[in-house]
């Protein structure tokens, strides 16, 4: 049986992305072919709204897609198995301008990249925190946020920052961070001073609104933002860290799997190293190209599902905003 | 952008030699060779010692300093959970609730020593019985031993017993007002009586059933929390319910003994309960979107 080729069309929120993926389901090679991703970036001190990023979307689908194409080299679009694209969850308006659901193609793109087998999830971005571990053909959410996602706090408190939006606003929040590391001669390695923000973990839960709150106020007071972005840091990823520990033991795995946006922060992936070397354990994560929503996580997902028997016919093509990590069925495991 | 690169963007750091040091207390020339390590939990680790005095057992629970974390938050933390802990412990005692005593804390050193609590937990004195009364109907005695117990059935009487102590214990506890957070039959121990304090029923326990026969101690209180939400006691009631199915299949049926108990020991035990049926259709976290 000749590989198969999927087109995975990614854009449920501000970033478009498209990518051409080949799975070849006798030995279970997975290839990328094409991997584009085209960024609505909204001015600094914003956020994205859904109108805008329609139309940004729809200005940019068709010169994306046919980039996809041509990078990928493939003859005629007719090689293409099937077209995923992501379901929900995610902002309405854009999702309809390109079935799949976000965290589960965030999950398997990891597993394909970095090779781990079945390890425990923390998925972090700006929609999502959640620890995900694998039972009996769902993806598990063992905790979660109470209230808002780690990524949206960090967007939001670089909106009141004023921290540029390009190419993305935990990228220059991290780069700013990272000054508050070193002494004032920029090579002396130094802890960074720990703010007092509430420190809000409740078993495997955790919850991110008060330190948005609290950080908002120190912001008023304290001049320096790389000292307050990586004192904040220094709170949030500890929290991040220790639900995924506990879920952990709770499951007796020894692998992390770090994916989502703010997945691409070194500090965390450093932390999280930290952590699960003390269990006898490793730790894996991915870089930028592949944490962040793009097209191929879509496109992989799709082409499992698609394998295992699931069609879509076109008009019954929908999106919903609302769509948990464990309501997918994941035909394609079978441990 | 598009060039495709398959290879892992960072690579894992090497798995290192899981063994942990022991807590520095139990590295004194006077405590060596006394400790056994019991279970290691996402926290801490539990030891075994009779450091203390020799015919004295203790439970030693370590919280050693977390790497990762920054060192005055870590600080901050540890501190703060060794001392919640234990206040919580003192309060349990204080208002009847059989918990394991408090023998000492150092909580600049992450750790807390209390009693040893004798007996097994109620997981396996459970699994225990079931297992017997599985062997008691063998196949062909038309597969009654694989079948749900049910309440009038015969010899299940010290089961629906220690269910009922089971839920009495739970209603003492938040009538304490204290959530304990991770309450699972693997959390609460079955500590067989005294000799000369029998159980007040005048019941003889018998060979067969002795080990269902003891009083509940609830224990690990490291996720627990002072407070009277009834949301938070019907997700305390709603993880036994879960645990109880998930370890104990065959005695699921027999929870509503643990809930009757419950009600009769807990005069604001009705909330709770409405509460739960409430925790039950969405699941333990609260209906979330994304």
């Amino acid at each position: 049986m000749a590989p198969l080729y999927a087109l995975g069309c990614e854009g449920s929120a501000n970033k478009l992305g498209i990518g051409v993926i080949s799975h070849d389901p006798e030995t279970n090679k997975t290839k990328i072919l094409s991997n584009i991703r085209h960024t609505f970036v909204s001015p600094p001190g914003t956020g994205f709204l859904p109108k805008d990023t329609a139309a940004h979307h729809r200005a940019h689908f068709v010169s994306v897609a046919r980039e996809a194409l041509r990078a990928a080299k493939l003859s005629s679009p007719k090689d293409l198995s099937c077209i995923c694209y992501t379901r929900g969850p995610g902002m309405g308006a854009p999702s309809r301008a390109s079935p799949s659901r976000r965290a589960p193609c965030h999950i398997e793109m990891g597993r394909v990249i970095t090779g781990a087998d079945n390890p425990v999830v923390l998925y972090v971005s700006g929609g999502n925190t959640q620890v995900i571990a694998y039972a009996e053909q769902r993806y598990r959410i063992f905790g979660e946020t109470l209230d808002i996602a780690v990524g949206n706090c960090i967007d939001r408190f670089a909106r009141t920052l004023a921290i540029p939006n390009d190419p993305f606003p935990g990228y220059n929040v991290e780069q700013l961070a990272k000054k508050a590391f070193f002494k004032a001669d920029g090579t002396t390695k130094r802890e960074p001073i720990l703010l007092d923000l509430p420190y809000a973990v409740k078993g495997m839960d955790c919850s991110f609104s008060g330190i948005l709150g609290a950080a908002d106020l120190l912001a008023a007071q304290m001049r320096k933002q790389d000292a307050i972005l990586a004192g904040g840091g220094e709170t949030v990823f500890a929290m991040l860290v220790e639900i995924t520990e506990r879920a952990m033991a709770h499951v007796g795995s020894k692998q992390v799997l770090v994916v989502g946006g703010v997945g691409c922060n070194e500090r965390l992936q450093e932390m999280m190293g930290l952590m699960a070397r003390d269990r006898g354990g490793s730790v894996y994560a991915t870089d930028e190209r592949f944490c962040i929503d793009n097209g191929i996580m879509i496109g992989l997902a799709g082409l499992l599902a698609w394998e295992t028997g699931f069609r879509t016919p076109f008009e019954d093509s929908t999106c919903t905003q609302r769509f948990r990590t464990d309501e997918v069925h994941i035909k394609w495991r079978t441990d | 952008m598009a060039t495709p690169e398959p290879a892992a963007a960072i690579q894992p750091p090497p798995p290192t030699d899981p063994e942990f040091p022991l807590p520095p207390i139990l590295q004194h020339p006077s405590a060596v060779g006394l400790a056994e390590l019991i279970t290691q939990g996402a926290e801490g680790r539990l030891y075994r010692t009779s450091w203390l005095t020799p015919t004295r057992l203790c439970a030693l629970k370590h919280r050693p300093s977390k790497p990762y974390r920054h060192p005055t938050l870590d600080a901050r933390l540890t501190r703060h959970r060794i001392l919640s802990e234990a206040r919580i412990l003192q309060k349990c005692r204080r208002e009847g609730v059989a918990v394991p005593a408090l023998y000492g804390i150092d909580e600049s050193q992450g750790v807390l020593s209390m009693e040893w609590v004798p007996g097994r937990p109620v997981r396996v004195e459970v699994n225990e019985f079931l297992r017997r009364r599985a062997e008691k109907y063998p196949h062909s005695d038309g597969g009654r031993g694989k079948e749900e117990v049910t309440r009038d059935e015969e010899g299940a009487a010290p089961l629906l017993g220690l269910m009922r102590r089971v839920g009495e214990a739970v209603g003492k506890l938040h009538k304490a007002g204290i959530v304990h957070g991770d309450l699972t039959t693997s959390n609460m121990m079955v500590r067989p009586w005294e000799k000369d304090k029998g159980p007040v029923n005048g019941h003889q326990a018998d060979e067969e059933d002795y080990s269902l026969e003891g009083e509940i101690v609830i224990i690990d209180f490291g996720l627990a929390s002072q407070g009277s939400a009834d949301e938070d006691r019907a997700v305390d009631l709603y993880v036994l319910e879960r645990a109880f199915g998930s370890t104990h299949p065959r005695a699921e049926a027999l929870f509503t003994v643990v809930l009757e108990a419950y009600k009769d020991t807990f005069k604001a035990a009705p909330v709770v309960l409405k509460k739960l049926e409430d925790v039950r259709m969405r699941g333990r976290k609260r209906s979330m979107l994304g």
